[in-house]
């Protein structure tokens, strides 16, 4: 198969309140796209969008929540074409998602086996015993120690860090070609994080998967991405990859998150941060949606939003000071 | 998981003590005990013997160490309409209260139960509206009235069925209906909202993510998580039921406690009340005990 | 499901509770025509409501057979009218049911606040006191309590006020422990107010709004209570004219047919309790809607 394994353009999620009177750009005009086996992080602050545009992708939006405009290409297929009972066979099958919270992510009332064993017989059509050998291998494989007598036990009698790679476990069992990832070491501890980053990384390896990292974590999409795109107010204002916009931000809003990471042998004895605070999804700022908080801000900014505009080869920038 | 049984056994230890207290003290505190304890048209002398009999005039305390010992040792006292010890005429009523309200469970939780999760999983669309009309006539129409009209419809009108007594199912129907509908709206209600409450969770969300067909996160998932709070009000409601059904059964002259609580009331039978009220309450502590324990065996959570 | 069904039910569910919408109109005015009926009862009824006349005994209602203008709603089996006992009987279960809420509102705010505020033993002691009571079902209490001290309409009140002030105390008692955290009380203490000062003038106005709210959800069931204690005969005495009271009594002409003697004075009592669970339940999401233990 050849062309990208994801492709998304000018996807735009809207959240309409109940009597229709709000509506909440949560995801405008966004478009990126993604190889097999590659990594791309998303990376904003809380109310960008970066989780409505996961749970867009997968089609799994709350009721409020719309998909307007846009295409979303998977395997060259659009999904936004699909019916409900195609949607949901191509969850867990061939897209997988990793929630933050891995102990509100399992059901407490069911052993972890059964949790993992559940897709497998689903979408496999596996009987209960294969389906179970095949959970034990699985939490083999994310690095669980004894998983002949774990896989009996149930969520609240293993500790954070297990439990998220249970989650992990859960999402590779039917062997998908994307997974995305919504902030998945958020809630554990920092040594526990690390390990757990090189674990996705080596199952990454493993089984050629695509990667979606969703965090706020600058350092974790240094290590783990080799693309990278920032949103901020629904919009895609920069993405590329990695290292070119690591060492040369087109958009003043990357290179004030960049900045903003103090690094040892720094000589500032204050911490910067952007002034001011993230804009509510519902009450944009008309224009470019940074124009308050920008240092490099003209009249223009104010008055029109920005394009994409391409500064090199696969980086964009939407910024008027790239154009 | 035993230090929890033992808590919870010295906390309705002490629930049980501070009922028979109150009961305790609202007779003696309130007017004259002695006409209580009497038989009805009895003469100055009587009230006298009583009194001696009762140990009216000693202190509180001595009074109650006499009370709670012959509650412990089983001795209600003694019926004065039925002439027999009251403890014996409970018991051999409980068993048709009993049939009763299981009855009416079953039919507040074959009626409330799935009406609540449709309302739940529809929510906000045409059959919630119904559900919650529903819910709201079931406390708004009295057990009792609901009763009636429906003697009045299915054995005047109709002739189906049997206006009163007990003994066969058909003389089941009726009562139970009656009872169990307000039950029935609570019931819908808390399902509901433990339905949504459940639908909205996490792990709902990622069985959502995995692929599931809809109906195996409901069935499966949302739905065991959502019955426990049901469950746990369910077994205390089945002893609730035991106690209000009084007008229920009165109405059926179904011949269970309830009944028997009327008739204490209509002979002025006061014993017969006392004990109905304690070995009720009783019952409700008991029960609450029960369904604690319940909730940590089948919660794999408080188990280990 | 087709959107006309779904629409016109929730439309006729918008009319009848103007839901979170607006005022709930009906439901309102349903209450206040039935206190108004209560207050001119003297000069709304047509009859005595104690006083039959025996030859009239059984009447229906003027509009079926037998029935005729004079007993528009007929009549009871002492011949008495039925239009004007219900009438009277409102009056009955307004005094009763707003009395015995307002009362037990009354004590179980004070105590919730008191409990919820001093805490420490003076908490403990209310606590394990509400924690008994609740644990007898109030149908059961109240029973046991009219029958020690018999019947009489200042009794029911006096009955239904301890069976229910227990319900407010809970609730009171868990708003004030939040209330007791903020800011504006912290304040208060600072400045050196009085506890008494405090509870008064900061506690009470911010756990007004749910008394109300619960007070008008508890109306419903106090006025199905007192129907209930009536019928059993340990409630309102007669001859006095009460609407549970009118329903033992049409017990008796049941078997017969005689439906207006257990439908009307029970439709009474369903409109009564639905208003109030209605105004309640709009009550409740206008002032928090986050009061859901209520």
């Amino acid at each position: 198969m050849s062309g990208p394994l994801l492709e998304v353009r000018n996807l735009s999620t809207h959240y309409v309140s109940a009597r229709g009177t709000r509506v909440t750009r949560a995801v405008d005009d966004v478009t990126l796209t993604l190889e097999a086996g590659a990594t791309l992080g998303i990376v904003g602050e809380s109310g960008s969008g970066k989780t409505t545009l996961a749970l867009s992708l997968l089609r799994v939006l709350p009721p409020a929540g719309r998909i307007v405009s846009g295409e979303i290409s998977f395997e060259g297929e659009d999904l936004l074409r699909k019916s409900n009972a195609e949607m949901r066979r191509i969850r867990g099958k061939r897209i997988a998602m990793i929630l933050q919270d891995p102990m509100a992510s399992l059901n407490p009332l069911f052993t972890v086996g059964d949790q993992i064993a559940e897709p497998i017989r689903v979408h496999d059509g596996a009987s209960r015993r294969s389906a179970w050998s095949r959970a034990q291998e699985l939490l083999k494989a994310v690095r669980i120690a004894a998983p002949e007598t774990r896989v009996r036990e149930y969520p609240h009698q293993l500790s954070g860090g297990m439990r998220q790679r249970i989650v992990g476990a859960i999402a590779i069992s039917c062997e998908p070609r994307l997974l995305i990832a919504d902030e998945p070491t958020t809630s554990l501890d920092l040594t526990i994080q690390a390990q757990y980053l090189n674990l996705l990384r080596d199952l990454q390896r493993a089984h050629h998967l695509a990667l979606i990292f969703i965090t706020h974590n600058l350092g974790i999409v240094a290590k783990m991405c080799d693309q990278v795109a920032v949103m901020y107010g629904g919009r895609l204002v920069e993405s590329g990859p990695v290292a070119r916009i690591y060492n040369a931000p087109a958009h003043p809003y990357t290179r004030a998150l960049l900045e903003s990471i103090p690094r040892l042998g720094d000589s500032r004895t204050r911490l910067t941060a952007i002034d001011g605070q993230p804009p509510d999804p519902a009450a944009l700022p008309g224009g470019c949606a940074f124009h308050p908080r920008c240092p490099k801000v003209m009249d223009r900014c104010r008055a029109e939003a920005p394009p994409e505009f391409s500064v090199a080869n696969a980086h964009t920038s939407r910024c008027w000071l790239s154009g | 998981m035993k230090g929890y049984i033992l808590r919870r056994l010295g906390y309705s230890v002490i629930s049980l003590f501070l009922l028979s207290v109150t009961i305790f003290l609202f007779v003696r505190v309130t007017g004259d005990p002695a006409v209580l304890l009497v038989e009805p048209g009895a003469s100055k002398d009587d009230l006298e013997m009583i009194r001696q009999q009762f140990g009216l005039d000693q202190p509180l305390p001595v009074q109650y160490g006499s009370f709670i010992t012959s509650l412990l040792r089983g001795d209600f006292g003694q019926s004065f309409y039925y002439r027999t010890p009251v403890l014996e005429l409970y018991l051999s009523r409980l068993p048709h209260s009993l049939l009763l309200a299981g009855a009416a469970m079953v039919f507040s939780l074959v009626v409330g139960i799935p009406t609540g999760i449709i309302a739940a999983v529809r929510v906000n669309r045409w059959w919630d509206s119904v559900g919650k009309i529903f819910a709201l006539l079931g406390l708004s129409m009295p057990s009792f009235w609901v009763g009636l009209l429906m003697i009045l419809f299915f054995s005047v009108y109709l002739g189906w069925l049997p206006s009163s007594g007990s003994g066969t199912l058909l003389h089941l129907v009726m009562p139970a209906i009656a009872l169990g509908w307000v039950f029935a709206a609570a019931h819908m209600r808390l399902t509901r909202s433990s339905m949504l409450e459940v639908l909205g969770s996490e792990y709902v969300k990622l069985a959502r993510l995995k692929g599931l067909p809809e109906a195996l996160v409901i069935s499966k998932h949302a739905f065991k998580n959502a019955l426990i709070p049901v469950l746990t009000l369910a077994g205390i409601n089945l002893v609730i039921m035991v106690n209000v059904a009084v007008v229920v059964e009165t109405v059926f002259a179904w011949p269970g406690v309830g009944r028997l609580l009327y008739e204490g009331i209509a002979f002025r039978d006061f014993p017969v009340v006392q004990a109905t009220v304690l070995l009720g309450g009783a019952m409700i502590v008991i029960v609450n005990l029960l369904v604690d324990i319940l909730y940590a065996v089948i919660d794999p959570r408080i188990r280990y | 499901m087709n959107d006309s069904r779904s629409a016109t039910l929730t439309l006729a569910w918008r009319l009848a509770a103007f839901r979170t919408e607006g005022f709930p109109v009906i439901p309102t005015a349903i209450i206040v025509t039935v206190a108004l009926v209560a207050i001119f009862a003297d000069a709304l009824a047509p009859y005595n409501p104690e006083l039959g006349t025996l030859g009239d005994r059984f009447r229906p209602p003027a509009w079926q057979a037998g029935g005729s203008e004079k007993y528009l709603l007929g009549t009871d089996h002492l011949g008495r009218d039925v239009l004007s006992r219900l009438i009277f009987g409102a009056r009955v279960s307004m005094i009763v049911g707003f009395t015995a809420v307002i009362v037990a509102g009354f004590i179980g705010t004070v105590l919730g606040i008191i409990s919820g505020y001093l805490g420490r033993w003076v908490d403990q002691v209310i606590m394990r006191l509400t924690d008994t009571w609740l644990a007898l079902p109030a149908l059961t209490f109240a029973i046991f309590l009219a029958a020690i001290v018999g019947p009489s309409v200042n009794n029911i009140i006096i009955i239904l006020a301890a069976v229910y002030w227990t319900r407010y105390a809970r609730v009171i008692r868990g708003e004030v422990l939040s209330v007791k955290e903020r800011d504006f009380v912290r304040l208060a203490v600072v400045a050196g107010c009085s506890k008494w000062t405090i509870m008064r003038r900061h506690i009470l106005p911010n756990v007004v709004n749910s008394a109300i709210v619960l007070g008008t959800l508890q109306l419903g069931v106090v006025i199905i209570t007192e129907a209930a204690l009536s019928f059993l005969g340990v409630g309102v005495p007669p001859p006095q004219p009460a609407w549970g009271l009118m329903l033992a009594d049409g017990k008796k002409g049941l078997m017969a047919g005689y439906w207006w003697l257990t439908v009307l004075p029970g439709s009474c009592i369903m409109l009564m309790v639905l208003s109030a669970n209605l105004l309640g339940d709009w009550l409740r999401v206008k002032f928090d809607p986050q009061l859901r233990q209520l």
